[in-house]
């Protein structure tokens, strides 16, 4: 990898029942990521995606670019909501260039999208060469 | 209701180390695509997660209340099958913002040998105001 080379963006789809596998693999049971009715009590727009979810999509789009490098950063600011309907699914597009090699590491411009707007913040991933 | 300022500095440790096998990492990477036999980079949000919930049970606080803001990992080295991993939480910082309460947090999450494997930020948003 190079500075400045531009990585095929990925485009994953996120759905309410890979929501649910995903909390049952993580722990994470927060019914915002599950429940309309408690998402909308607590004044989000609906069922959003564990932000860790969004970051994990990250991680999968970085192990494919690099074919599975070794992460020795990996972080974002959750934004924006990833709003997940109930029917069909929310894509996340997973956008990166190569933003410097230096010292045995990989540092990647990443820029996360839904619908066209940002979802994270920040975005942040550093492998080893 | 807001959050006890004095919270900061306290230390919250996760109730039970986690042991990876190689179930517990098919059954994560399967949940989230990762690509091959690696441990996806976010799997430590398990052990981070579990040192949350029992800083958020202590304190009474409802997990419904609480979006993720930020998240950040630095790894020291690679997790495996067979780690035995640990973690423990502190709460670094708290402010209010528009009634709702932004939680600072690090956590450190440590093998058998005591030895630091990743560390971890994160903030939490709280938005306990309304109840």
């Amino acid at each position: 990898m190079n500075t400045g080379d531009i990585l095929e963006p990925k485009t994953f789809t996120v759905t309410r029942a890979d929501l649910v596998a995903y909390a049952d693999a993580s722990g994470d049971q927060n019914p915002i990521h599950q429940d309309e009715d408690v998402a909308r009590s607590v004044g989000l727009p609906g069922v959003i995606a564990h932000g860790m979810y969004t970051l994990a999509l990250v991680g999968r789009a970085v192990a494919e670019w690099t074919d599975g490098a070794e992460v020795v950063d990996l972080g974002a600011k959750f934004t924006s909501p990833v709003v997940v309907p109930a029917e069909g699914g929310a894509d996340v597009v997973v956008a990166g260039t190569v933003k410097s090699v230096a010292d045995g590491l990989v540092t990647l411009a990443l820029e996360v999208t839904c619908d066209g707007q940002k979802v994270l913040g920040m975005p942040k991933a550093v492998v080893r060469a | 209701m807001p959050v006890d300022p004095s919270l900061v500095g306290r230390e919250f440790p996760a109730p039970a180390p986690l042991t990876v096998t190689r179930e517990r990492i098919g059954a994560f990477a399967s949940a989230v695509g990762h690509p091959g036999d690696d441990v996806p980079p976010t799997f430590p949000i398990v052990l981070a997660f579990d040192a949350m919930m029992a800083f958020l049970d202590a304190e009474q606080i409802d997990l419904h209340r609480i979006v993720h803001g930020e998240q950040r990992f630095a790894y020291e080295r690679p997790i495996t099958v067979g780690d035995e991993l640990t973690a423990r939480l502190t709460v670094t910082g708290l402010r209010q913002i528009g009634g709702a309460d932004i939680i600072g947090t690090a956590s450190e999450i440590t093998d058998a040998t005591g030895a630091v494997v990743c560390t971890g930020k994160a903030t939490l948003v709280h938005s306990g105001a309304t109840s």
